[in-house]
């Protein structure tokens, strides 16, 4: 699904983010990416979604090489993954279900497929009461299910997800990663950035740990693939 | 394309001030260029009735037989440049001359005034430099005593229209340049206001293409309506001169359909810049 090999990345600005950094992630798997913060997590997300390109070696996603993908096919690799962020990054002034149909409504999606999908991805969310209600009027907790449910809109087959329980309270902290933890269950592969050492403790999935640009920690290599899932 | 269409239709309502004042900007350039282009239209217009009354006229000398110029006019007649030759005799040379000077018309005496070969040259061929060939070689005839065509008269004329042409084309090159900053800033301002709304479209696998659509539909939007804007200005313009002074030509269907074309154009060119530009930093 992802694989990394002697990935470096270097911005003009800040210098070196990534020193040769690989490791792979299976299909279907969780994992989590922690570190302090400037470790190199929210880079490692960027040069997976293609938002940045590695200065040497290279980054494959679903078979596409970082190397050779032209910028004009990016975002059809794109609409095989979703993200989620922190900030939830919604559209302040449109409602829930119209924030999840524009994503569906860019990728081309036909009016009448709209309303039956976002039904379907608000339900999948616990959230069909809040269709019409604006971003403001949910919990923290409530906006990052919108934001995990539009993430959701292609049927991606890898969900990024940037700190997405950064902002939440505890409780809403376990109810999105429960809900993250279903999404992957159905299949999709995960791959969250994190602080949360007490949420990567309780859930025991794989986890890439990062310090100054480099993996310092991956449990897979100390006890193989976990949840046995296939490999590429 | 329903979304990109709901967009730049939403950007107007979402920022209707700065919307509003774009394009009243843009109607106000292009009103500018119209009011130019009107006087541009109209000197020509006046130019070309002057230039139907450029004409060669070659004096005879007296006691010339009849066969000579005779033939000579079925030469000039068949020049290429020439549309029509005719023979003036000394009695009509005086009954135009008298006619022309009004109340001085005593001044001339009968048989004082030559015969004179009088030639009207085809459009296109009224330049100072045609004309001038065409004088040259209707005074290599031996009877022709002297040929005058207002040399000075016809270059001035030429200059007039060229700068007209030329001031024409400057201003509004100049006001197209005005107005398609214009946009471009409007445009950057609706790209920086959507920043958000673009990164989330890119995060959700939009192309390129697809985000631009919008600003590029804003664009042409504003940009046409700031051209049918100029067009009403103008016409009111127009109207109101030809109460309060002399009544003027206006743009006919085709050229009023071109400047909203332009207008729409302005904006296109406008937005396509700017989006081009300040996409890459949202």
């Amino acid at each position: 699904m992802i694989r990394f090999t002697h990935v470096f990345k270097e911005f003009p600005r800040t210098g070196v983010a990534l020193q040769d950094v690989s490791f792979h992630v299976a299909k279907g798997e969780f994992v989590f990416l922690t570190g302090p913060s400037g470790a190199g997590k929210s880079t490692i997300l960027k040069l997976v979604f293609l938002e940045e390109r590695p200065t040497t070696g290279e980054v494959k996603v679903s078979g596409v090489s970082s190397v050779t993908i032209r910028g004009r096919d990016v975002p059809k690799l794109r609409r095989k993954m979703g993200v989620v962020f922190q900030d939830f990054r919604l559209l302040e002034d449109r409602t829930v279900e119209a924030n999840i149909a524009f994503a569906l409504e860019v990728t081309g999606a036909t009016p009448a497929a709209i309303g039956p999908k976002v039904s379907r991805l608000l339900g999948q969310v616990g959230l069909a009461s809040k269709a019409t209600a604006l971003p403001r009027e949910l919990s923290g907790g409530e906006q990052q299910r919108v934001a995990i449910a539009r993430a959701l809109a292609n049927d991606p087959v890898l969900l990024i997800a940037d700190e997405p329980t950064g902002n939440l309270d505890d409780r809403a902290t376990r109810g999105v990663f429960q809900l993250l933890r279903e999404i992957n269950a159905s299949g999709t592969a995960v791959i969250m950035a994190t602080h949360d050492l007490e949420l990567i403790r309780r859930a025991e999935c794989r986890t890439i740990e990062m310090n100054h640009g480099a993996i310092v920690f991956d449990s897979a290599e100390q006890t193989g693939p976990s949840n046995g899932t296939e490999q590429l | 394309m329903r979304l990109a269409w709901r967009e730049a239709f939403l950007a107007f309502k979402r920022a209707p001030v700065l919307s509003v004042l774009s394009v009243t900007t843009i109607a106000f350039s292009l009103f500018a260029f119209g009011l130019f282009g009107l006087v541009a239209l109209n000197i020509r217009t006046q130019l070309s009735q002057l230039e139907e009354r450029v004409e060669i006229r070659a004096f005879v000398v007296d006691g010339t037989n009849a066969e000579a110029t005779s033939a000579a006019l079925g030469d000039i007649a068949a020049f290429p440049e020439v549309l029509t030759v005719k023979l003036v005799s000394p009695a009509e040379a005086l009954v135009r001359a008298r006619k022309e000077l009004g109340e001085f018309s005593d001044v001339f005496e009968a048989g004082i005034l030559p015969a004179s070969i009088d030639v009207r040259l085809k459009e296109g061929h009224r330049d100072p430099m045609t004309v001038k060939t065409v004088a040259d070689r209707i005074k290599n005839y031996e009877f022709v005593d002297d040929v005058r065509y207002g040399e000075e008269w016809v270059q001035k004329l030429y200059r007039i229209r060229t700068i007209a042409t030329l001031a024409g084309a400057v201003l509004g090159l100049t006001f197209a340049g005005v107005a398609i900053i214009i946009i471009g800033s409007t445009i950057r301002m609706a790209v920086l206001a959507r920043a958000r709304e673009i990164a989330i479209m890119r995060v959700v696998g939009a192309t390129d293409g697809f985000i631009r659509a919008p600003f590029l539909i804003e664009g042409v939007l504003k940009g046409t309506l700031g051209g049918l804007l100029a067009l009403l200005l103008t016409w009111l313009a127009n109207s109101l001169m030809g109460k309060l002074v002399f009544t003027a030509q206006f743009f006919d269907a085709k050229y009023a359909v071109l400047g909203v074309i332009a207008g729409a154009l302005i904006g296109l060119i406008g937005s396509a810049f700017s989006v081009g530009r300040h996409l890459r930093d949202v």
